[in-house]
């Protein structure tokens, strides 16, 4: 059995008066594919922006890849991570954001090399190699030369997808990577995510408001509520026969919305 | 009759060091808004602190008094400085105070979300702002430094005031040896609307540049 590439171990996240996450401990082992699912301000953001680095934590601790995050080891004890530590952790991580957050002043092939060419030290031919290589995957190539804001969201998704696998990180972040889009560019963004999990043996964990597709993708499910992991298990159990009333709620509101699953 | 030829080159002597005053006060104002701008952004309070007391200090008072204090008053804290020198300093100062908090403002106009980006793509502080927050706060920038940049030119006149022949001391040296008020005043309003045309026009060009592709095309 190999041991977890994330641990999570009792994490508590406030917002002034608010406790975002409460406690909150899991494992993700590598390769896995998770899905988190619940009601808006559950806390399933929250954890792909402190996995990130994009937030801070208030107690407890994570280790990713062997390693903590947010503490190192300084004279035999734990102290609180600098920035350098925070830039060796983030080389594992990398993010796919709801609202694509691509560089608008960057063409869609710069926006792809800049990071490796900036904190690899790749050399600008191989970084557009690479890039290329990249774009062709997600259906892109011959876009290599627009600007971000002549593409579609979907489109625009697809080169974020790209510019994140381009640091080859040991574990992706999706975070309601379709929220943003018009229902009918949806599919092809999902289309690429399937194609990745299926091709790369990268540790996934995706937000989503898409059921259909957290069935279809995850080796397993967690359901949050309140900052906490109500239930967890494998898609075919969360979603058929969920156990927690909270859990059947919600999936029944999701239904009635017009979700499929 | 007055052979105005004589009196027109003086005035247009003057105008070279009303250029040289604005041109070399623009750059000062420059270096001196880009480093208060990003120095209220620091993460050190102390940096913050600095930067916030020479915006504050040099808005709040006026021009005319720090012109008479860094000429006359410096020499007595054994610094003593050229006219030019002394114009250049306090016109460089007092506008790059304004322009600091253009930076600071187009700087923070550039969202929450390129910053993200940047950190997930793991890139460190300054390459951050290099590559991807400079660049896109620039455009946002430029319109109001054309206004400061045409502040100042016209801020140049009160230099005069440390009898440095700048185009309006040359224009009351004709009036006063002519006595006519029209021609080299008239001459003057034509050359300081010239220059600040030609400023506009300058920014104009730059913003057209730093935009491009912005807006979708790229050239």
């Amino acid at each position: 059995m190999p041991s977890p590439i994330i641990r999570i171990d009792n994490i508590t996240k406030t917002y002034g008066p608010l406790t975002v996450l409460d406690g909150l401990s899991m494992d993700v082992m590598p390769g896995e594919k998770l899905a988190l699912i619940g009601p808006s301000g559950s806390g399933k953001t929250t954890i792909l922006r402190i996995l990130m680095t994009l937030e801070t934590i208030n107690g407890g601790h994570i280790e990713i890849d062997g390693e903590q995050l947010y503490h190192m080891p300084k004279a035999g004890r734990l102290v609180a991570a600098d920035e350098k530590h925070l830039h060796k952790m983030r080389k594992k991580i990398g993010m796919v954001f709801q609202h694509f957050n691509l560089f608008p002043h960057k063409c869609v092939l710069d926006n792809i090399t800049l990071a490796p060419m900036l904190t690899k030290g790749v050399a600008k031919a191989a970084a557009e190699k690479r890039a290329m290589e990249l774009l062709d995957m997600v259906g892109m190539a011959d876009k290599a030369r627009s600007m971000p804001a002549q593409l579609s969201g979907g489109q625009k998704q697809r080169v974020a997808i790209a510019r994140a696998l381009a640091l080859s990180p040991k574990i992706m972040l999706f975070d309601e990577v379709t929220s943003a889009l018009d229902p009918e560019l949806v599919e092809e963004v999902l289309n690429v995510m399937r194609r990745l999990a299926a091709e790369t043996d990268m540790t996934m964990l995706l937000v989503t408001h898409e059921m259909g597709f957290a069935h279809d993708f995850a080796d397993r499910v967690l359901f949050f509520d309140k900052g906490r992991i109500v239930e967890e298990g494998k898609p075919e159990s969360i979603f058929k026969n969920p156990r927690q009333e909270r859990t059947q709620t919600f999936l029944r509101k999701i239904i009635a919305a017009g979700h499929r699953v | 009759m007055i052979d105005w030829s004589g009196y027109i080159g003086l005035i247009l002597q003057g105008a070279l060091v009303t250029i040289e005053l604005t041109v070399l006060g623009s750059a000062l104002a420059l270096i001196m808004a880009f480093a208060a701008g990003l120095g209220r952004l620091s993460r050190f309070a102390a940096v913050r602190t600095l930067a916030t007391v020479y915006i504050e200090f040099f808005r709040g008072t006026s021009i005319f008094v720090q012109l008479f204090w860094v000429y006359f008053v410096l020499p007595f804290a054994g610094l003593t400085l050229t006219p030019l020198q002394a114009g250049v300093l306090a016109l460089g100062l007092n506008v790059g105070a304004y322009g600091a908090e253009v930076v600071r403002g187009a700087v923070r106009a550039v969202g929450r979300e390129q910053r993200e980006a940047c950190v997930a793509l793991n890139l460190s502080r300054y390459q951050r702002m290099r590559h991807v927050i400079l660049p896109q706060a620039l455009p946002l920038m430029l319109p109001t430094f054309g206004n400061n940049a045409i502040e100042l030119l016209k801020g140049t006149a009160v230099v005069s005031l440390i009898s440095l022949t700048d185009m309006t001391f040359q224009a009351q040296v004709v009036r006063a040896q002519t006595g006519s008020t029209l021609i080299p005043f008239a001459t003057i309003l034509v050359l300081y609307f010239v220059m600040a045309s030609a400023i506009s026009a300058g920014m104009r060009w730059l913003e057209r540049r730093a935009t491009r592709g912005l807006d979708g095309v790229r050239a």
